[in-house]
């Protein structure tokens, strides 16, 4: 049961197949078998449990309230939960309950949906890898997965296994672990630039960023307030439009979400052919940094477009390679502005030093936030001073407004979507992955996601190293049916391999009931 | 000290249009009688910048003195700029407080119509160019009673621009002549009010109190167009009436809903302007007139002395009558401005651009606003002159003291006496009893049906002039003309009756 996607338990719990609560604590009881991955910061054993019997009692009464009722879901510890802590995974909210529910995690509540806990992340999402959170890296599912370690025994090379595990990517990676290893259905991740399609990626699920302004960010904790939109983290295309359908619709406490009707719920055509489709392929995206592997998948998916009728056409986004300096400006520039609240004197962190307001702040803030943001936090502020403001901010600003023009033009010229890697390779050991300082590795991971408004992340296939890689389509704003409509055509001719706990779940035994085999139409 | 010095020239000016504050020096010496002998001679005054007629010992240069002010004034609505919240004045301390004024992580601002609306029809009234569209910034500081880090103003394009005031300095070897001074105003911003502070010096604490925390402000920047006092307190007023007759804000400056800052230098008239001290939190419109006299005479006092000028803040302290410098211990602030994101820009419309079917309650019409706007000051006093053939000075006077504009029209309803002894009567004899008794219109024992049946007995002559004016003084409760009163009675009875008892008697039949 644990094995499968949303809509296929959503239709197991209407058809009594199994209990809301008996749902509940199979993921409850994974959940503390996968500990060791850290995907949770907080597991709400007690409020999902509590949320099952209620539902419960709907399916009982026949007063389900849809697809979601008594469907497991986890939390990116960044959006706030009423009652239940939300940290950032930060000293500076370690201990803070909000008194409030994100609209995003009411409205999936209202549905019915158990939340399972909050789920790790860089501090303050800022990061590529899950591993700079105060609670410690989140590991990746797939390090210990059959397809992985038979891989690598066949590596002669390969070191001291327990130490040799891999990233989730970032910094939605808990969300994506949580999703991955089975312990819930959906979760909501965040994404700024790359933020949860980059797990998505690494951990073989589908990340979607919606349009900005289609889902509210009221309660999301922010970092780049222009840029951040709640992520779906599921395990196929359908899951993530059924999630959608709950999330997307304007908000009176969000004056950026659009007033425009949308089309509910996100109910998926499934396309017979896609010989009308025009795929754009951004010349600019072939990077020397990008692995051969990856590359070799992009183009056999172009490939598969074309023969099966779709127009597959090269495209040019000249302002490609401004687009890392340009959100590290932007970014850091709100990121300074935001984190601008937390002084300690009302929530969160508080240091002991008394001697007057200011050594307060100055303490508290030193002690409360990590390097990484302490360091986004005064270039931030080095860009926004007087002197600096227009050589900067501003020119950032509209460098901004030339790359989202590239991406408006490719689509004026007839293209519906666009392909593109997600990532420049697979997953990397945490122990190499850490060779390298936050801010690099955010702009080589982030680099083909950080300028796009709306995109999803597929799976596609699985490396020489047994480890899933992404391919990313790209979408008109507020198109995100017709793009999820493709990715779905897509998922379907690719039949990405499920992945194979069965050492972490050996009593789990309905894992394997929904197993499929890998497909071989992309396999290299 | 100087600054008594520049007392000349305002001398019995403040008299009639500026005060506000209830007692005031300029009482002294001429409590009664007519306004128009308040007034000698000061068309100079009022035309050149106050100081040319301070020759120094050097005697060398004459000093002009340039003053502009930033003005704030709290939006006049039931909820905050961004927020829910209450709002309300002395409410308990951080019992008005939403998520978004406490600054919980997550929370977004959500624009207030009503604020808005405020903001157009004060541009509207002040001659400003609303702009159809207009941004919300984002200035930095940290400050305790400022939870979010910032404040959400409108830094670079604010919702009105380029408008003026126009108001009445007296003037004129006639005594009745009032000069209109143009005041340009630069902009209206609508922007957030921070928190207040409680510092408990004994037990080294700070106690803060949101309340008041994101309330809205409508910031109003007049051009430095101004030369002294006198003319700063004046366009103060001025404002504070249009702002109440619009009801855009309740503009107490006791209250803090009407705060000023004002912008100070001196320079000699033909050269390139002194540089300038700011001097901030004036509550009253006495103090701000007090504050900027002594500030500009400060600062020609220390130039003479060879000394300059800083570029600070300074603070007036009232009960020494000087400013003191702020010595604020981090310097200049960069206040980092940066957009602000959760919102996106303020849109307008006019009749022409209103999209065809836009929801009445999702725009907002500048001509519909403009339609609805309440007769201005400057009108009621044109109106008042042209009715009732009074003074242009008179009416200011009427419309400066609170409630008497007000108790004067239910006197002219109710009296057949011809309306320019009304004016005179309430101006002068009226006027003058509360001055010197200290009390507010709405505090006269004399109600406007009283002094109608008064005049109404005058204009039959049923009892003379002096009659009457003894009448108001019993009226008043006036130990004097109860005196005179019980001394006729003693005098009748040959001094065979109780003072005591007389009194008594005297005024349960004067119903006093």
């Amino acid at each position: 049961m644990l094995g499968r996607s949303l809509r296929e338990v959503s239709a197991a719990l209407k058809q009594g197949q199994i209990t809301p609560t008996e749902l509940c604590q199979k993921c409850l009881s994974l959940i503390k078998k996968t500990k060791f991955l850290n995907a949770y910061i907080t597991v709400s054993e007690e409020v999902a449990l509590k949320q099952a019997e209620e539902s419960e009692k709907r399916y009982k009464n026949g007063q389900s309230l849809g697809d979601l009722d008594g469907i497991p879901i986890a939390v990116k510890d960044n959006f706030s939960t009423s009652g239940i802590e939300t940290t950032c995974a930060s000293n500076m909210l370690k201990g803070y309950i909000p008194p409030y529910n994100a609209t995003v995690v009411q409205k999936l509540l209202d549905q019915g949906a158990l939340l399972m806990g909050k789920t790790n992340l860089d501090e303050f999402a800022m990061g590529s890898g899950s591993t700079d959170g105060v609670f410690g890296p989140v590991k990746n599912p797939w390090s210990y997965s059959k397809q992985y370690r038979e891989k690598r025994k066949q590596n002669p090379h390969s070191e001291n296994e327990d130490s040799d595990w891999l990233i989730t990517g970032g910094s939605s990676g808990g969300s994506a672990a949580a999703v991955s290893a089975f312990t819930c259905y959906a979760a909501l991740g965040s994404d700024t630039g790359g933020s949860t399609r980059n797990p998505a990626a690494h951990c073989g699920l589908v990340g979607f960023k919606p349009s900005y302004g289609l889902v509210s960010r009221h309660g999301l904790i922010p970092l780049v307030n222009s840029m951040d939109v709640p992520g779906i983290l599921t395990r196929c295309v359908d899951d993530a439009a059924i999630v959608l359908g709950a999330l997307a619709g304007p908000d009176p406490r969000d004056s950026t979400t659009v007033h425009e009707p949308i089309n509910k719920p996100f109910m998926l055509p499934s396309l017979a052919d896609v010989s009308k489709l025009c795929i754009g392929i951004p010349k600019e995206y072939l990077v020397p940094e990008l692995s051969s592997e990856v590359q070799s998948l992009w183009s056999k998916a172009a490939d598969l477009f074309e023969s099966e009728g779709a127009k597959v056409i090269e495209v040019s986004l000249p302002h490609t390679s401004y687009s890392i300096v340009c959100y590290h400006v932007l970014c850091t520039s709100e990121v300074a502005s935001n984190m601008a609240r937390f002084d300690g004197l009302q929530y969160g962190h508080r240091c002991d030093i008394d001697v007057s307001t200011e050594a307060m702040y100055a303490a508290t803030r030193r002690e409360g936030f990590n390097d990484v943001v302490r360091g986004r936090i005064l270039s931030g502020n080095f860009f926004l001073l007087k002197e600096n403001y227009e050589n900067y901010f501003v020119k950032a600003q509209k460098v901004r407004r030339l790359i989202a023009n590239d991406f408006v033009n490719a689509f004026n010229s007839g293209v519906d979507v666009l392909l593109t890697p997600t990532t420049l390779s697979e997953a990397v050991p945490y122990l190499e992955f850490i060779k390298e300082d936050n801010r690099t590795r955010s702009a080589q991971d982030d680099i083909f996601t950080q300028a796009v408004n709306m995109a999803v992340s597929i799976p596609v296939a699985l490396s020489n190293q047994g480890l899933p890689i992404g391919l990313q389509f790209i979408g008109r704003a507020f198109c995100d049916q017709q793009l999820l409509t493709v990715a779905k055509w897509f998922e379907k001719q690719v039949q990405f391999p499920v992945i194979q706990l069965q050492e972490l779940m050996d009593d789990c035994s309905a894992v394997l009931e929904n197993e499929k085999l890998a497909s071989v139409s992309l396999k290299q | 000290m100087a600054a008594p010095m520049l007392r000349w020239g305002c001398r019995g000016r403040r008299w009639a249009f500026a005060r506000v504050d209830g007692g005031s020096c300029h009482r002294r010496g001429a409590p009664t009688g007519s306004t128009s002998n308040q007034i000698r001679g000061e068309s100079s005054v009022a035309q050149q910048p106050l100081h040319t007629a301070q020759k120094t010992r050097k005697g060398e240069h004459k000093w002009a003195a340039v003053v502009g002010l930033e003005i704030h004034a709290q939006i006049s609505s039931n909820s905050k700029l961004f927020s829910g919240s209450q709002v309300r004045f002395s409410a308990p301390p951080n019992s008005l407080v939403s998520f978004f004024d406490a600054s919980l992580p997550g929370t977004l601002p959500v624009l207030n119509r009503r604020c808005v609306e405020a903001a157009v029809m004060t541009g509207l009234a002040l001659n400003c160019h609303i702009n159809k569209k207009s941004l919300f910034d984002r200035k930095h500081y940290f400050y305790a009673d400022l939870p979010a880090g910032y404040q959400i103003t409108q830094q670079r394009l604010p919702i009105a621009v380029n408008g003026s005031l126009i108001y009445g300095v007296c003037a004129g070897k006639k005594q009745s002549q009032v000069i209109p001074k143009t005041v340009r105003i630069k902009q209206i911003q609508l922007e957030q009010d921070s928190g207040k502070s409680l510092h408990d010096n004994l037990r080294s604490q700070t106690l803060i109190d949101l309340n008041r925390a994101g309330v809205g402000l409508l910031e109003v920047v007049l051009e430095p167009d101004m030369s002294c006092g006198e003319e700063a307190a004046t366009a103060v007023r001025e404002l504070q009436l249009i702002l109440q007759a619009l009801g855009t804000s309740q503009a107490n400056m006791a209250e803090g809903q009407l705060r000023v800052d004002a912008n100070i230098s001196v320079h000699h008239p033909g050269e390139p302007l002194g540089v300038r001290t700011e001097v901030k939190n004036l509550n009253s419109i006495r103090f701000l007139a007090k504050a900027i006299d002594y500030e500009i005479q400060r600062q020609i006092n220390e130039l003479e002395n060879g000394g300059e000028i800083l570029n600070e803040t300074r603070s007036f302290h009232h009960k020494l009558g000087c400013t003191m410098s702020m010595r604020d211990k981090e310097g200049k602030q960069d206040y980092r401005f940066m957009p602000e994101p959760n919102l996106p820009p303020l849109v307008l419309y006019d009749a022409t651009s209103l999209p065809a079917g836009a929801d009445p309650q999702q725009v907002i019409n500048i001509d519909q606003i403009r339609e609805t706007l309440p007769e201005l000051p400057s009108v009621t006093r044109e109106k008042l002159v042209q009715q009732y053939g009074m003074l242009l000075e008179h009416s200011f006077t009427l419309l400066n003291e609170v409630g008497l504009l007000e108790f004067f029209q239910n006197v002219i309803k109710e009296t057949r006496a011809e309306p320019k002894k009304v004016t005179s009567w309430v101006l002068n004899t009226f006027l003058g009893y509360l001055k010197q008794q200290n009390l507010a219109v709405s505090e006269s024992p004399v109600t406007p049906s009283a002094l109608a049946e008064l005049l109404d007995l005058l204009d039959s002559r049923t009892i003379s002039s002096s009659a009457a004016k003894q009448v108001m003084d019993v009226k008043n409760r006036n130990p004097r003309a109860i005196n005179k009163l019980i001394g006729l009675v003693r005098k009748a009875t040959q001094s065979r009756a109780d003072p005591v008892m007389i009194k008594e008697i005297l005024e349960k039949k004067l119903s006093l």
